[in-house]
């Protein structure tokens, strides 16, 4: 057959016709806030019913509207701040610590040889250390009070923040550092207006990570001597197997982690828009 | 300011990139390069811009740069290189501010070369909003902006498809036809060459070597798209190459 003669070429009308099936859908994660409430209401609603009619015993899980009561008279009682705030306080300057240091330290591992040839084996080395079993050595370092407290936190930051600091800043993209060198920037401004701000990504999601860790420890370095903390007040529900206490320590713990994840998730979306 | 390729080498490792090279780019002119893939021409731009080091050979600036250059030899990147955090104007006074231009100054500077650029009204856009032909012209603008000696274009339009790549090509030639400026331009492609380049320097596979330096005397405004005259042009180059291309797409990378 000639390539002319289009026109004459007729389609195969005639014979069985089916639609081309669609096949490319999914994998396209959407933004479906409110499933997540569900998911919570669902259980908790299936934890109230399960308890109420005898299914779950008490024994087994506290009623959650005992644990909403439990938590609502903690704060009547004005205890609910006694505990929280030096647990803040903890979480606020430990979590600073580490996390500030982190990214420096990252930094300067991701910019220079030798120090990145020098401190990239130490962070392995300190990475998989589980930060708890230190707590008696921070203690004779920094004292009992709130020192040793906030050491752990800033060590147990520390870590996940440099690793994902100069994984990040490993990442930023060469060519526009390139692009920074042949316009005649300063080294100086090359780190602050582009290392920077490219590698912002990266810490942030690591920072995501780190501080979920802090609030682990903070809970961790609370259950050894210390008065006042939700670690403490969980610590002495669980010894008089006060279940309701305990889950009212958990829920508010919970409840920390998410303010955390979303005060992230505000700072992304305002320092991070121009991401595609 | 003239720019001269001084005899210049290169190695990587043991493999010869580059044989030889001697280039002139006298002031206010265009020249190409061309050559197959892999010939050096793109490590050779970046001789020239001080970004990497030839074994063995210089490259020598002839005369003063213009006054009031602020980075006399100046990319304008394939990728177009634009900070996505920074604004279109963030982005062109990023390479003002080290010079300690801001306010006012920068403004006047950046209001000028976003209207040579016909980009006025985009100067609050950040990059992810913009078409690839207008993030180029954002790049072009920022060059413009420090006033360079010579700019050094790496193959600037060959990211863009290409009915954005003939708008493009007309820009540069009314950018060009309204103030000459200097250029080492690097491309694959033949149709840009003849468009845009007073000389054609045709390289030839690796180790790239000079195979032919072609002079083109129509003036750039008189250029257009589908020019019988070019057309010539471009076919002689393409019979320069179309060998060594063929085999240079044959080779196996091993580097």
């Amino acid at each position: 057959m000639s390539d002319t003669a289009f026109a004459n070429t007729p389609l195969a009308e005639e014979t069985r016709q089916s639609e081309v099936r669609f096949r490319g859908g999914g994998f396209a994660p959407r933004n479906r806030r409110w499933v997540g409430f569900v998911v919570f209401a669902v259980l908790i609603g299936l934890a109230e019913i399960g308890t109420r009619t005898g299914f779950i015993s008490n024994l087994t899980l506290p009623r959650p509207s005992d644990v909403l009561e439990t938590i609502v008279q903690l704060y009547q009682s004005g205890l609910l701040f006694k505990h929280l705030v030096p647990s803040l306080t903890r979480l606020v300057v430990g979590a600073a610590l580490g996390a500030s240091i982190g990214i420096s330290v990252g930094v300067m591992v991701g910019l220079f040889s030798y120090v990145r040839a020098g401190l990239v084996p130490l962070l392995a080395a300190l990475f998989p250390i589980p930060k708890i079993a230190l707590l008696p050595l921070f203690v004779i370092w920094f004292g009992i009070d709130e020192g040793s407290k906030y050491a752990l936190i800033a060590f147990g930051t520390f870590t996940p923040t440099a690793v994902a600091t100069y994984s990040a800043v490993d990442n930023v993209d060469r060519s526009l550092i390139r692009m920074g060198q042949s316009f005649g920037l300063s080294w100086f401004s090359i780190v602050r207006k582009i290392v920077l701000p490219g590698a912002m990504p990266g810490i942030l999601s690591g920072l995501r990570i780190s501080l979920a860790i802090a609030i682990i420890l903070l809970v961790a370095a609370e259950m050894l001597g210390a008065q006042y903390g939700i670690g403490a007040y969980i610590l002495e529900a669980g010894s008089l197997y006060d279940l309701e206490r305990l889950f009212a320590g958990v829920v508010i713990l919970s409840l920390l982690g998410v303010l955390v994840s979303t005060v992230i998730g505000i700072i992304e979306r305002r320092l991070l828009g121009w991401r595609t | 300011m003239d720019i001269r390729l001084d005899a210049i080498n290169h190695f990587y490792g043991k493999t010869e990139i580059l044989k030889d090279i001697t280039i002139d780019i006298p002031s206010g002119k265009i020249v190409c390069l061309v050559g197959p893939s892999g010939c050096g021409k793109s490590t050779l731009l970046r001789f020239a811009g001080g970004l990497e080091k030839p074994t063995s050979g210089r490259v020598l600036q002839l005369g003063e740069p213009p006054e009031g250059c602020l980075n006399t030899l100046t990319y304008v990147f394939q990728d177009f290189a634009l900070l996505p955090w920074r604004s279109v104007r963030g982005n062109i006074s990023l390479v003002l501010e080290d010079h300690g231009i801001r306010g006012t100054k920068a403004d006047a500077i950046i209001t000028d070369v976003l209207a040579r650029t016909r980009l006025t009204d985009f100067d609050k856009a950040l990059p992810k909003q913009l078409s690839g032909g207008m993030k180029q012209r954002v790049a072009i603008a920022r060059a413009l902006a420090v006033n360079p000696a010579v700019l050094l274009m790496d193959e600037p339009l060959s990211a863009l498809d290409s009915q954005t790549r003939e708008l493009l090509m007309d820009d540069l030639v009314t950018l060009w036809t309204r103030t000459p400026f200097t250029a080492l331009y690097v491309t694959h492609n033949l149709a840009e060459a003849v468009r845009l380049g007073h000389r054609v320097v045709v390289l030839s596979r690796r180790p790239g070597r000079i195979r032919e330096i072609v002079e083109i005397d129509k003036p750039l405004a008189e250029r257009g798209y589908a020019d019988a005259d070019l057309e010539i042009i471009q076919k002689h180059l393409w019979d320069l190459m179309r060998d060594e291309a063929r085999a240079a797409e044959e080779e196996l990378i091993d580097v």
